[in-house]
């Protein structure tokens, strides 16, 4: 902070219609992000059913540090990090599997699956020492909503469905898709890195400005009805719900077309299995509905993207390296949709996909563009004097608009003067 | 069982095949490279391993052979951003070996090793895999009915393989 100014270094770097491009390259920004952000806010780590019975575990993480998520014998989900208590070593080598304890291979510490310290090698020689202050590190506060389990750092602050604020609404209207009311998540990820900025990739989850360009190869070739919700036609909405979380809303599209699974591509006559249970669960009208709105298409901030038929996470590694994580999401009671979305997932995303190969070419290029600082700036105002609020009061756009960009940059630097 | 020079013969039928299949990928020759398929066609590239069960758990690649042509179509368009400009490739095909549990309907089981170099905008990178073929006579030709490729490093976060491997 500039006392003799008044004005914050991240004032200088954070308009609202544009940004600094030293934002995605500066190896001491990208430091002040993991404690400021990735170690305070709150951060997707896993979700319960990964870890569906007593005892399993999965490997995940947070920013570059690695997570043990498990599910221990009284069924709690914690949230453990992957370090020794004793000289650091990582007493957790495989991605997952089901576990009482875990015992380190450098001098057999054992630590139960909630973490507690339970036994020494040799343990004369720990005459008068305390167990439980050598237990394993635990990401402080642990919540779920909807089974998507959070992780934060920080003792105090607001409540995870404070953090969520309108964006847990998008959470709500992605389950209902499943006539069980639940997601699962059991196929397995892909691991797709770049080397590029996170940001990047944050900021073009919700970004339907790009889409008609960057995927006009496929569009081109598949008949895809995608293309036509980013035109500059489209009814869809970009949605800034704040703290972050930023949406584009396909549904004025969706709705228009008034065919059920139409977002998906394709027709109850070919799902009539995932139909009858739809409307058994939620009566014919609801299930109408349901089928017509779709899935979300939502980036929760940090790390979290629902892209209607997949869930990516975002993973940062340096300031330069990420990782998409990505899998298809798979609907409780719903196999033959099941199916088809792990077909089209497969089809689309990952290192070989027919969408996200392009969208990763697009984050290095602009990060090897961004090292170059004439012109100094990225520009973000698409929209801006266009934008408006809605009926509930967050700020709207239209799809190709740059409203979701401003929103996270607005929320950053909040996060990074809070410092 | 075959007799000892029928399978020499095969086996050079064989390799002069995946030579061939290696040039045609190294030099993007898209449409040379899809005719070498059967009609009921299938790439798989794995990942988390070998041995997944691709209708259950995601894999890297899984096309059937309509979506092998929808590939191949992108990649002609010359609007595939990560394969414009295209990437260069060399790659090795060795240790080519017969695996000796024939399928029932006569295809060919080949296993390979590769070990591709490919240099894009991005950086310089070394790709390693085995590659598992069945390959099936047709008109008097070799083709693939199925090509399994597992990268050696499937397990991990890897760049984007927008090349056909
Ligand atoms: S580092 Fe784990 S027991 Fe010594
Ligand atoms: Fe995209």
């Amino acid at each position: 902070m500039n006392m003799m100014t008044g004005v914050s270094p991240w004032e200088r770097l954070i308009r609202p219609d544009r940004v600094h491009g030293s934002l995605y390259t500066d190896p001491e920004i990208f430091e002040a992000e993991l404690k400021n952000i990735w170690y305070r806010t709150w951060v997707y780590v896993g979700h319960e059913s990964e870890v569906p019975n007593a005892n399993d575990y999965v490997v995940k993480s947070i920013g570059p540090q690695s997570v043990i998520m498990t599910r221990d014998e009284q069924g709690k989900v914690n949230l453990l990090l992957n370090r020794c208590s004793h000289r650091g070593n990582q007493v957790c080598s495989f991605e997952r599997g089901n576990a009482r304890s875990f015992t380190c291979p450098f001098h057999s510490w054992t630590f139960a699956n909630d973490g507690r310290l339970v036994g020494y090698a040799f343990p004369d020689g720990y005459e008068g020492q305390d167990k439980s202050q050598l237990a394993l590190g635990r990401v402080t506060r642990v919540e779920s909503y909807r089974g998507f389990v959070f992780g934060s750092f920080a003792a105090d602050g607001p409540t995870l469905k404070e953090h969520l604020g309108g964006a847990a609404e998008t959470i709500d209207r992605l389950v209902r898709t499943s006539p069980e009311g639940e997601v699962e998540i059991t196929a397995g990820f892909l691991k797709h890195r770049v080397k590029a900025n996170w940001k990047f990739i944050l900021e073009n989850e919700c970004d339907g400005y790009h889409p008609a360009f960057v995927h006009t190869s496929i569009f081109g070739v598949a008949d895809s009805m995608i293309g036509k919700l980013y035109g500059g036609t489209s009814t869809a909405l970009t949605r800034d719900y704040g703290n972050g979380h930023t949406e584009i809303d396909l549904r004025p599209e969706f709705r228009k077309r008034d065919a059920p699974m139409s977002w998906f591509g394709t027709s109850e006559e070919r799902l009539p299995d995932y139909t009858a249970r739809m409307k058994t669960a939620y009566g014919d009208t609801a299930a109408r509905e349901i089928m017509i709105d779709g899935t979300p298409h939502v980036m929760i901030f940090p790390n979290l993207f629902i892209a209607e038929i997949q869930m990516f996470v975002i993973q940062p590694l340096g300031v330069d390296d990420s990782v998409q994580h990505v899998t298809a999401l798979q609907f409780k009671g719903a196999p033959d949709l099941n199916r088809r979305l792990r077909q089209q997932t497969m089809g689309s995303v990952g290192p070989a996909g027919f969408l996200l190969a392009d969208d990763s070419e697009m984050y290095e290029r602009c990060h090897r563009g961004v090292l170059a600082r004439n012109p100094e700036w990225i520009f973000l105002g698409r929209g801006e004097k266009r934008q408006r609020q809605d009926e509930l009061g967050f700020t709207v756009g239209h799809v190709t608009d740059e409203v979701p960009s401003r929103g996270i940059w607005a929320h950053y630097r909040k996060l990074m003067e809070a410092a | 069982m075959l007799s000892r020079e029928s399978s020499a013969t095969l086996m050079s039928a064989i390799t002069a095949f995946l030579y061939r299949e290696a040039r045609l990928q190294d030099e993007h020759q898209y449409e040379a490279w899809e005719k070498l398929w059967t009609d009921d066609g299938v790439y798989w590239v794995p990942a988390n391993g070998a041995d997944i069960d691709p209708e259950r758990q995601m894999s890297i690649i899984y096309d059937n052979r309509s979506r092998i042509a929808l590939r191949v179509r992108q990649l002609m368009t010359g609007k595939h951003f990560t394969q414009t400009p295209q990437s260069n490739l060399r790659r090795l095909i060795s240790n080519i070996e017969l695996m000796d549990e024939q399928p029932d309907n006569g295809d060919i089981a080949v296993a390979s090793n590769s070990l591709i170099f490919e240099s894009s905008l991005r950086d310089d990178m070394l790709w390693a895999a085995r590659s598992e073929y069945r390959l099936r006579h047709v008109d008097g030709e070799l083709r693939m009915a199925s090509k399994k490729v597992i990268l050696v490093n499937n397990d991990k976060a890897i760049y984007t393989l927008s090349f056909l491997v």
